[in-house]
């Protein structure tokens, strides 16, 4: 069972993992705004993650930690 | 329940060591991906969607996989990512604008047992330091360049690069890069393979995650390579630069794939150790 | 057992590096300086060093910063238009507190300018010469014995401080073959913790840098060098006084310019003027006391010099106007010569 960690504050709500996603459970979270005043990304179902860490190969802050 | 295990093969279904089998044997969860340990945890001043981000990650990701973050002095450029001192765990010094490789030279010249990169943008790299460029790949010395290329000064807010392409507009070419008067764009991977100093040269992109993974591969063989003492490896990572060419960092990556890349083509440029019935220079793999 | 041999001043210089435990040079052929890279191309291989022509003066006082960073004796030389060009590079060793050694074999500009000897560059080595705030420690040698011995000084006062420093020759001086004692090999006795020579996993990482984009910051660290600054005129200050003891008139000069003006001045006391010189050894930090204080005794000062006036600058800074200062001197590559001198100590006489 795959686990994703956002370390939410240090991202930058660029989008680059909800575009890499390939189950398409990614979303930047437009309501809710981090310390950096960014709107962070989140994951809409973790049931559905495969732990592929497509997400984190494109995250240019290195705030996602993939387990699985 | 979890163990940390820092994988150097982050993918999980690429991985076929032990590790992994226990943990699958074990229902462990293990990480398959976290941030790098030759990355300190100041968080970077880049806009959001840069990909410095992602070169950055994967030049830690190296020094982490070959174990010398403790061994290497990075040079950092004049540019976007003249703070990258702060970011990376190993030693670390700040060069003037283009002189990277100078120093570089310096530092490997008095310590040839450590690992010396710089990482470079193109106005660094390709225009004013051109001659730090060709003389220390044509010296051969034994230093890893990561040259990033996202075709514009982003630092000092738009302006056209050496690598800016035909028509596009910056700030100091609002009509578009014109050709006439501007000249044309410089494919450095494609000069310096000319030479014959140089051990290993190759252009990649961050794009998307299969590229992202094929850069990887190139930046370690590029680290590896000065660790067997073989040379000048050149790598060239086609960037985005989302701010300045007024772009969202996804169309940013769609451009890269639809413009940068078809003026800079992904491949191995140089390898002067490949196997000889294996791809030589221009015939590299090519995309 | 020092060793006694006849030496061009440049081979001096090159000389004296080797054995002050340089091992890296760096530098890019330009007269009249050019003996010394074809010395260290020939030691440095012999010995386990660099020998590295580089591809720009550029180029080559960057590799000098990259040798500092690691925490090793560098050096790289060059004549007045490349040290122009090596100002990039000179700015960043300062504004990163890194030792080094550059030599300036002076020679006549602006532009182009000529090959032969000069001083004109005196405003460029002790008031900066790059961008910033920052100084050299400069010494100015006048004799082939001198090239050797203030190359191992310079070395050693870099280390101390952790500044550059330059030493300011001339055409004369680099090209001049005269008997040198040559002295014992050394090493830097100075421990360099800041050095950028890898963590080995045993410590937070060094950087070498001179970016600070907070002006509080920026601001502090130029105040904090100026203090090291402040310890280097307190300590450091080199001149040679020549028959100043009863001296009425004192003559001013650094390198070929002193020796020149030597031979003036004895020439001057045969005639019943009593006029000595004072030699300015470290052109910065210049001798201001010793000035201020020879503005007490004597009625007037000439300084001769091979610029059109730069170091009389410092001279009447030093001695605050009180008396009259008059220049003697040749530029272009022209030397001034011992008449000269004198029939300026003599206008300054007849006063």
């Amino acid at each position: 069972m795959a686990k994703v960690t956002f370390l939410t504050d240090l991202c930058k709500g660029c989008g680059l993992c909800v575009d890499a996603c390939p189950k398409q459970i990614l979303i930047i979270a437009k309501e809710k705004i981090n310390a950096k005043g960014h709107s962070p990304a989140e994951m809409t179902d973790p049931s559905k993650c495969i732990g592929c860490a497509f997400c984190a190969t494109m995250c240019p802050d290195c705030v996602i930690t993939v387990e699985k | 329940m979890h163990v940390q295990y820092n994988c150097t093969k982050f993918v999980l279904h690429d991985c076929t060591d032990t590790m992994t089998c226990i943990c699958k044997a074990y229902g462990i969860n293990m990480i398959v991906f976290e941030k790098p340990k030759a990355l300190t945890d100041v968080p970077m001043h880049y806009c959001p969607g840069c990909a410095h981000g992602i070169i950055h990650r994967l030049v830690a990701e190296t020094i982490d996989a070959l174990g010398i973050v403790g061994n290497t002095v990075g040079v950092v450029p004049v540019g976007c990512a003249v703070m990258a001192y702060d970011y990376f765990a190993c030693d670390m010094v700040e060069a003037a604008h283009g002189r990277a490789p100078a120093v570089a030279t310096g530092l490997k010249r008095a310590m040839p047992d450590r690992v010396i990169f710089t990482y470079q943008g193109d106005g660094d790299l390709a225009s004013i330091g051109m001659a730090e460029t060709v003389h220390s790949a044509t010296r051969n010395e034994n230093i890893t360049v990561v040259f990033v290329n996202n075709a514009i000064y982003g630092m000092t807010g738009g302006q056209m690069a050496p690598t800016s392409l035909p028509g596009q507009v910056t700030q100091t070419s609002p009509y578009g890069r014109d050709i006439k008067t501007a000249g044309f764009p410089i494919r450095v991977s494609e000069m310096l393979a000319t030479l014959d100093g140089p051990a290993y040269i190759e252009r990649v992109a961050v794009n998307n995650v299969k590229n992202v993974r094929n850069a990887k591969k190139a930046i370690q063989k590029a680290f590896q390579n000065q660790l067997e003492g073989k040379g000048f490896s050149f790598i060239e990572v086609i960037s985005t630069c989302p701010t300045n060419w007024g772009m969202t960092p996804s169309q940013a990556m769609k451009w890269v794939e639809t413009d940068m890349i078809p003026y800079y083509p992904l491949g191995v440029y140089k390898d002067k150790y490949a196997d000889v019935t294996g791809d030589i220079g221009n015939t590299g793999e090519v995309q | 057992m020092a060793e006694k041999v006849l030496m061009k001043g440049n081979e001096a210089i090159a000389e004296a590096a080797i054995r002050a435990g340089c091992r890296h040079y760096f530098g890019y052929p330009i007269t009249p300086q050019t003996e010394i890279a074809a010395y260290m191309a020939k030691r440095m291989p012999k010995i386990g060093g660099t020998f590295l022509q580089a591809e720009s003066e550029i180029a080559a006082i960057n590799m000098v910063y990259g040798v500092a960073a690691a925490g090793m004796r560098v050096m790289t030389s060059s004549s007045s238009p490349g040290v122009s060009l090596k100002q990039e590079g000179i700015s960043y060793i300062a504004g990163c507190d890194l030792p080094a050694l550059i030599i300036n074999v002076q020679r006549g500009g602006p532009g182009l300018g000529g090959i032969q000897p000069s001083q004109s560059d005196y405003f460029q080595a002790t008031k900066g010469g790059g961008h910033g705030d920052y100084h050299l420690i400069v010494l100015a040698p006048a004799s082939v014995q001198e090239m050797a011995d203030l190359t191992i000084q310079a070395f050693t006062l870099a280390d101390k401080y952790r500044c550059p420093a330059m030493l300011l020759a001339d055409g004369t001086m680099g090209q001049m073959m005269e008997p040198v004692i040559l002295p014992e090999p050394q090493t830097s006795a100075v421990e360099k913790p800041w050095a950028v020579t890898g963590t080995q996993n045993k410590r937070p990482h060094n950087i070498i840098n001179s970016l600070c984009l907070r002006p509080e910051q920026l601001e502090k660290a130029n105040f904090e060098r100026y203090e090291k600054y402040k310890q280097i005129e307190a300590n450091e200050v080199l001149y040679e006084s020549f028959m100043m003891e009863d001296a009425e008139y004192c003559v001013v000069a650094f390198g070929i310019a002193a020796r020149v003006s030597k031979n003036a001045v004895i020439s001057a006391r045969k005639n019943g003027i009593k006029v000595g010189m004072i030699r300015p050894i470290t052109l910065w930090p210049f001798p201001t006391d010793a000035i201020a204080a020879a503005a007490k005794q004597v009625k007037g000062f000439v300084c001769a010099e091979l610029s059109m006036g730069q170091m009389i600058e410092d001279v009447r800074l030093a001695s605050a106007c009180t008396k009259p200062v008059l220049l003697c001197n040749r530029v272009g590559g022209m030397i001034i010569t011992p008449e000269e001198v004198l029939e300026k100590i003599n206008t300054l006489a007849a006063l």
